[in-house]
């Protein structure tokens, strides 16, 4: 559905994507993780088209996305920090991105249901909490039934009934065969909500297959721990060519 | 992107600092009006206030919101909307904002004392100033990624055209006092938009007598209909290159 081809981005002197090829498919789900300015974020935000690649082409069915807009609205994407307007009200926001997108009727109001936030839709921007803001970000993310999901960092900064409600929503819309783009630094929830794992380092893409495969690979039966064998048997290798 | 114009101009009304620049515009006015029962000199002594503060505002503010406002940007482009139609209703609404302070701040005071006449010129070459120094301050937006950066380069704009600007054209016009400078001094005033406000707004006000020959031959010129055409459309052009070029950089920028 998405094909990276190829692409690199430079800032300056600083290489944050360095010939990244990745295919991802409708019905899987992505969990993206890598340390610290690893390149997760440009590479999202390369998907978006809020960084314009230095060499490559991003794809999205088959079409490539520079200079286009419209393919956006089949993209549903919540920031690692969302901020908005600070003195818009939370009914007002919601309500300018159901204009922005008039052309879908189907509004998926499940998760405003499920953090309750219709009786805080009085309450202006400035006034929430960060969680609130996440609970905000996510709803929206999810308003639009996008066939595309992009996540970074959804349960940062919530508390555990909300995060279990966000997971069982991606869960949900995971079965309903829609691609999803995860990234977290929470490998135990990633565990439960992806399918697939991408990891990458200094703007390299180091891992790319499923977390079946990774386990059984490692011999672990938990992410977090199959994770950690992996960089250590990278870096074991690494040591010996070198 | 009615919609999205709409919002952030509520947004921004909100916001203190537009409430603080309306009352400030008030006050002023009204303290004019108090030291000065004479229409023409409130006008005057107004205009130096404008042709100063307006433009001052204007880029700090625009700055200030631009990157006040970056993640809320960052969001919107990752909605099914051109750039392009982003970057204008912010613009828009940034603008439209600062006009509507300006004109409640300094017409109502005005049209309380109805003096509807001799305020429309005032009003007009106000409102097309906020609209220059808010393209201008979109163009240093645009440049940078550093929100102090992006303040000094717009200040730059502003010292350069109401202190530096001026500077220079008088040196011109005291070292080559001796020749006929008319035309010169026309032609480099189009190239400022605050010292093209202030000549359409004297002119409007009888005092170019006081110019002599010179101030003759711009009355002559700003006073036909050729003139007045020459100076809005300059004004225009000033509105519209930084922003041009602006959109161009944005609809490219990495966010």
């Amino acid at each position: 559905m998405i094909s990276i081809d190829k692409v690199s981005k430079n800032f300056g002197a600083l290489t944050a994507l360095d010939q990244v090829s990745l295919e991802l498919n409708a019905g899987k789900s992505y969990a993206l993780i890598g340390p610290n300015g690893s390149g997760k974020t440009t590479l999202i935000k390369g998907i978006l088209g809020l960084v314009l690649p230095t060499s490559g082409n991003i794809y999205f069915d088959g079409k490539s996305i520079f200079r286009d807009w419209k393919y956006r609205e089949k993209i549903g994407y919540m920031p690692q920090i969302g901020r908005y307007p600070e003195n818009m009200r939370i009914g007002q926001l919601i309500d300018m991105m159901k204009n922005i997108r008039q052309d879908k009727p189907k509004i998926d109001e499940e998760l405003i249901d499920a953090f309750k936030l219709y009786k805080i839709y009085d309450k202006r921007i400035h006034a929430l909490s960060g969680g609130t803001r996440q609970k905000v970000s996510a709803s929206l993310a999810f308003m639009f039934h996008a066939p595309v999901l992009i996540l970074d960092e959804p349960t940062a900064g919530l508390d555990p009934v909300s995060v279990e409600l966000l997971k069982e929503k991606i869960i949900h819309e995971k079965r309903m065969g829609k691609l999803l783009i995860i990234t977290s630094h929470i490998l135990s929830d990633l565990d439960e909500i992806a399918t697939e794992m991408v990891y990458m380092f200094e703007g390299k893409i180091q891992y790319n297959n499923s977390i079946e495969a990774l386990k059984s690979e490692t011999n672990e039966t938990k992410l977090n721990k199959a994770i950690a064998t992996l960089i250590r048997q990278r870096e074991l290798l690494a040591s010996i060519t070198d | 992107m009615n919609r999205i114009i709409k919002y952030v101009f509520y947004d921004i009304l909100r916001t203190r600092f537009i409430i603080f620049y309306t009352f400030f515009l008030l006050i002023c006015t009204f303290a004019f009006f108090q030291l000065d029962s004479d229409f023409g000199k409130v006008v005057l002594s107004l205009m130096n206030v404008v042709l100063m503060a307006v433009p001052l505002v204007s880029v700090v503010f625009t700055t200030i919101h631009f990157f006040n406002s970056y993640e809320f940007i960052e969001l919107m482009l990752a909605q099914p909307i051109n750039r392009r139609s982003i970057f204008l209703s912010e613009y828009l609404a940034v603008a439209s904002s600062l006009c509507l302070a300006y004109v409640v701040g300094v017409g109502f005071p005005f049209l309380l004392y109805g003096a509807w006449q001799p305020i429309s010129t005032l009003l007009i070459t106000g409102v097309f100033l906020t609209l220059v120094f808010v393209s201008l301050a979109f163009f240093s937006s645009v440049l940078t990624r550093d929100k102090a950066k992006a303040i000094g380069i717009a200040l730059l704009f502003w010292f350069y055209f109401s202190l530096i600007y001026d500077g220079i054209l008088l040196w011109v016009v005291y070292t080559f006092g001796d020749y006929p400078l008319e035309k010169l001094t026309l032609t480099l005033i189009s190239f400022n938009p605050v010292d093209l406000a202030r000549i359409i707004m004297l002119l409007q006000l009888d005092i170019s007598a006081l110019m002599g020959y010179t101030g003759a031959f711009y009355k002559n010129f700003f006073g036909s209909n050729l003139g007045i055409i020459f100076s809005v459309s300059l004004l225009m052009l000033w509105v519209l290159w930084p922003l041009l070029f602006a959109m161009r950089i944005f609809s490219r920028k990495d966010l």
